[in-house]
């Protein structure tokens, strides 16, 4: 093609011509930039992390010692565990399946539409919705005195609570947890399923397809890994949630976070000392494995959202 | 064929039966708090609760109150402070000079969802031990422990906000018309990471105003620990309250919500 | 692909070919679409023969696009009808119209590996798997991608993702090749060498094909008839040589080839123009503007010829030189001559007119 004079002007940044000396310095000093940032997660992340879970490992007069960690084994502390981990499973469950119909019924709407954004807005909230707050709710609901115990009561005649007072011990936690999985399934699994190409819909008809057949064949194989990621997402969240155990169940100490709780505010819960970091370290190899499991999963669905 | 053939959502129908469903799940726990604080014991309606939370007739339920809601919105600010004097200008550096390293400060950055608030706390409490001796005891040193919970969210914020106005090539462009480094900052960089630093300040606000487990397990007063005294005493109160905080939130959140939808809009030809 | 590269047949001759194969007759019969209000698809009428390859071309929002998923069915007519060898197939569903569609990008199956994805129409034919997979890998063998059959699609390139896709439209022997601009995503380097494939694979299989783009010069080299289309209406349909040689309106001479634009005075058949006379393939009469095609002008030297004029600028195309003159009259004319010949910038020159017969449009109002 036509040939065009190169303009006279400056030679582009990061020619080379720079003094390879101070090109070497100006390196250094944006590294020594990063510096406060790593100073700070250190301090307050990584520190109280492995001092947490250390600290399962020193006796009180401290000596290093293994002997806490055989509290993992004692049947009240299992139990804690079990409860943890079906309270999660079964929030994460059902969340996602809910979470999931309702992207359903989101999708192919304008991403900046009224209703979208609205979903969006209240997800949003609710997913982040204080512990605090929702066991406020979920009491005002259906506690003892709730809105919908004594509609459910008076008009129906139905007593939810005639077996004992339910909503103040684990099961109570199952409508407070799922209130919010599913918005948190929303936020997380909707990128997602707005990532589904019509091309590909088109594609499946041209090639003698059929509506059904495309979600069969295509659309829910498609979605199963991100699926599968948030529902582990899910999982995590609900694992590690407290504040919401924390104000309903206000004596217990069923799930493992508020066995912490016990084992922090109490100086000697079952004669074991560090219970607190043995709890905490069983926890975070719970959470780890869930969420090295979450990035495994996730990578893969990401190469296909491209 | 009534509908498209890349149509591969549902019928307007079915939207509308799982919206109704879904909807009337999560409003019923919402409605019936409406309603719990508009009932006296007897189930009779009235304004009773509002009214006497409103009068301040009730020293007991607003002083812890506004103890914690003070504490709370100091945290904010000073939580909002480190996310954006700390961490967006280490976002920034990350994605200009080292690349490279850039999926390693994602994994730091989503490390605090692996790592749960009740596992930090138990080894936070030494630290601020410490921190109580040399700073004082008073709640606002709760932020720095906040800056690290809010982390993954307002990461993701700005990084999305980063990505979406493509730094790299802008501070390019005006490094090579001979901008330097604090021309480059002010006129290129934190305009264009407007939205981003908003969105990452409101999520970091909503996160601290609903923390409680950090506060409750240091043993400090903020809003939800508050919350909690109150429900004690005056269970209408707290509920209140709860209503409140919804409305508000929901509403920031729409209005955001709608204004970038509107930015977006614009732009689009 | 291991072929050697064929001689293209001249097109018109290449209906011999497609005679022996099992091409299908298509009609697009006075077909409108309206979407809203809006009237998108003017009465198109096209009548496509067995193993002919039909380019649709036009600008964006032509409704080039339109008319072939109007074909395709993944559109309803708003009026007219599409017939198959003479049968009304209008109401016929899109995935029972037995057609293969090769879309613009991105039309693969991200979890199925490149041999899944090829098998996957005959699967939804009920073929039986392990046929279904051997057959796929045919079809890959002769798109030239026999290797890479347990490859996914995120691990291809754009060109290898669109022959994958022709496979796997092709290898349910459809009566008919539908392909919705499947280039203007690729690389101009890979556009030109697997247009070529689409083309020699056409031949062979002697498949009935319709070939939306908007390039012109990828619609001239592969089709046997092209249908230029604008705002809804196909404004003429030919062969490329009759396309590009005779245009019959103003909008075709302008979008196919290169065209240079200079008033005249026309009488009838012929017009009057620099001082000579050229014949005119529409009678008109009155001021006109005539399209000038740059290989029917030639430079002469300064002070010969039939108008004088500077020269703005001079590309280099390889065997040849495109050189822009501005006439004394204040025309722009492109002019195309050897490589060997260099005008420089401001240099004077003279431009010759060939006697070659001339589209011409009314003078529009400045």
């Amino acid at each position: 093609m036509t040939s065009t004079a190169v303009p006279n002007g400056t030679l582009p940044v990061g020619s080379g011509l720079r003094a390879p000396g101070r090109r070497v310095r100006r390196s250094s000093l944006a590294g020594l930039g990063l510096a406060p940032f790593l100073v700070y997660v250190a301090l307050f992340l990584v520190a109280p992390t492995i001092i947490a879970i250390g600290s399962g490992l020193f006796a009180k007069d401290g000596s290093f010692t293994l002997a806490s960690f055989a509290a993992l084994g004692d049947p009240v502390i299992l139990a804690t565990f079990w409860n943890s981990t079906w309270l999660s499973l079964l929030t994460a469950v059902v969340g996602a399946l809910v979470g999931a119909l309702v992207c359903y019924a989101l999708l192919g709407l304008s991403p900046t539409g009224f209703v979208r954004t609205t979903v969006d807005a209240a997800c949003g909230v609710l997913a982040q919705f204080g512990g605090v707050m929702l066991a406020f709710a979920m009491i005002a609901t259906i506690g003892i005195q709730g809105v919908l115990t004594r509609f459910l009561r008076d008009a129906l005649g139905i007593d939810i609570f005639a077996d004992g007072a339910w909503i103040y011990a684990l099961p109570g936690l199952i409508p407070a947890y799922l209130y919010f999985q599913v918005p948190l399934m929303v936020i997380t699994f909707m990128p997602a399923v707005a990532a589904l190409r019509a091309s590909w819909a088109e594609a499946n008809l041209t090639l003698g397809g059929t509506r059904a057949g495309f979600w069969l064949h295509v659309g829910l194989p498609v979605l199963a890994p991100s699926f599968l990621a948030s529902a582990l997402l899910l999982f995590a969240n609900a694992f590690s949630s407290y504040a919401t155990a924390a104000a309903l169940a206000s004596q217990g100490s069923q799930i493992v976070p508020l066995q912490i709780r016990t084992a922090l505010t109490s100086e000697t819960l079952l004669g074991r000392e560090n219970l607190a970091g043995v709890l905490a370290f069983g926890m975070i190899v719970v959470i780890g494995v869930v969420m090295c499991a979450y990035a495994l999963v996730q990578r893969r669905a990401a190469r296909w959202q491209r | 064929m009534s509908r498209a053939a890349g149509d591969i959502g549902p019928a307007p129908v079915t939207r509308w039966i799982i919206g109704a469903l879904v909807g009337a799940i999560f409003a019923i726990p919402l409605v019936s708090t409406l309603l719990y604080t508009l009932q006296d014991a007897d189930g009779a309606l009235t304004l009773d609760h509002w009214i006497s939370l409103f009068s301040a007739a009730n020293p007991s339920v607003i002083k812890p109150l506004t103890a914690g809601l003070g504490n709370s919105l100091v945290l904010a600010v000073v939580t909002v402070v480190i996310v954006i004097v700390l961490l967006a200008p280490t976002m920034i550096l990350v994605n200009l000079r080292f690349p490279g390293m850039k999926a390693a400060f994602e994994f730091i950055a989503l490390l605090p969802i692996s790592i749960p608030a009740i596992v930090v706390v138990v080894g936070l409490t030494p630290i601020y031990l410490q921190i109580g001796r040399t700073l004082g005891t008073g709640a606002w040193t709760l932020a720095f422990a906040y800056g690290v919970t809010v982390l993954p969210f307002a990461y993701r914020s700005i990084q999305a906000s980063i990505d979406a106005v493509d730094l790299r090539t802008l501070t390019e462009a005006s490094r090579s018309l001979g901008a330097n480094w604090a021309t480059v900052f002010i006129t290129v960089l934190v305009p264009n990471l407007r939205s981003g630093l908003l969105a990452a300040s409101l999520i970091s606000i909503a996160v601290v105003l609903g923390e409680f487990t950090i506060a409750s397990l240091l043993n400090r007063q903020v809003l939800q620990t508050a919350l909690v005294v109150v429900g004690k005493i005056d269970p209408y109160a707290s509920a209140i309250f709860t209503l409140l905080a919804l409305t508000f939130c929901f509403l920031l959140l729409l209005a955001l919500g709608f204004a970038a939808r509107g930015r977006s809009r614009k732009v689009r030809s | 692909m291991t072929d050697a590269p064929l001689n293209l047949p001249p097109t018109g001759d290449n209906l011999l070919l497609a005679d022996a194969g099992t091409g299908t007759r298509v009609d697009l019969v006075d077909v409108v679409k309206d979407y809203g209000s809006t009237r998108v698809l003017h009465g198109l009428d096209l009548r496509i023969r067995p193993g002919e390859f039909v380019s649709l071309l036009g600008p964006s929002g032509c409704g080039k696009t339109t008319a072939l998923r109007v074909l395709a069915g993944l559109e309803d007519a708003s009026g007219g009808s599409v017939l198959m060898d003479g049968v009304d197939v209008s109401a016929v569903p899109v995935n029972k119209r037995d057609i293969g569609m090769v879309f613009q990008a991105y039309s693969l199956f991200p979890h199925l590996r490149v041999r899944e994805n090829t098998a996957y129409g005959l699967r939804r034919r009920k073929v039986a798997r392990a046929e279904a997979l051997q057959r796929a890998q045919d079809a890959l063998e002769l798109v030239g991608l026999g290797g890479f059959a347990d490859r996914y699609p995120h691990q291809l390139s754009g060109g290898q993702q669109q022959r994958v896709a022709l496979a796997r439209a092709l290898v349910t022997a459809p009566r008919v090749l539908l392909l919705d601009e499947p280039l203007s995503a690729l690389d101009a380097k890979v556009r030109v060498q697997l247009r070529d494939e689409i083309r020699r694979l056409q031949l062979r299989l002697g498949i009935t094909t319709v070939f939306v783009t908007h390039d012109q010069e990828e619609a001239l080299a592969v089709s046997d008839r092209i249908a230029v289309m604008n705002a809804g209406r196909i404004e003429q349909i030919g062969t490329p040589e009759e396309l590009y040689s005779a245009p019959a309106t103003a909008f075709t001479a302008a979008f196919v080839g290169l065209s240079s634009i200079v008033s005249a005075v026309a009488e009838g058949a012929r017009a009057r123009v620099w001082g000579r006379e050229l014949t005119l393939l529409e009678p008109a009469s009155g001021d006109v503007e005539l399209f000038l095609r740059p290989e029917h002008l030639s430079l002469v030297p300064s002070g010969s010829g039939d108008a004088q004029g500077i020269v703005q600028e001079s590309t280099f195309l390889g065997s040849i030189r495109r050189t822009l003159v501005r006439t004394d009259a204040g025309e722009l004319v492109r002019v195309q001559h050897d490589a060997a010949l260099r005008p420089e910038f401001g240099e004077s020159v003279g431009v010759r007119l060939s006697d070659h017969p001339v589209t011409s449009r009314p003078l529009t109002p400045a």
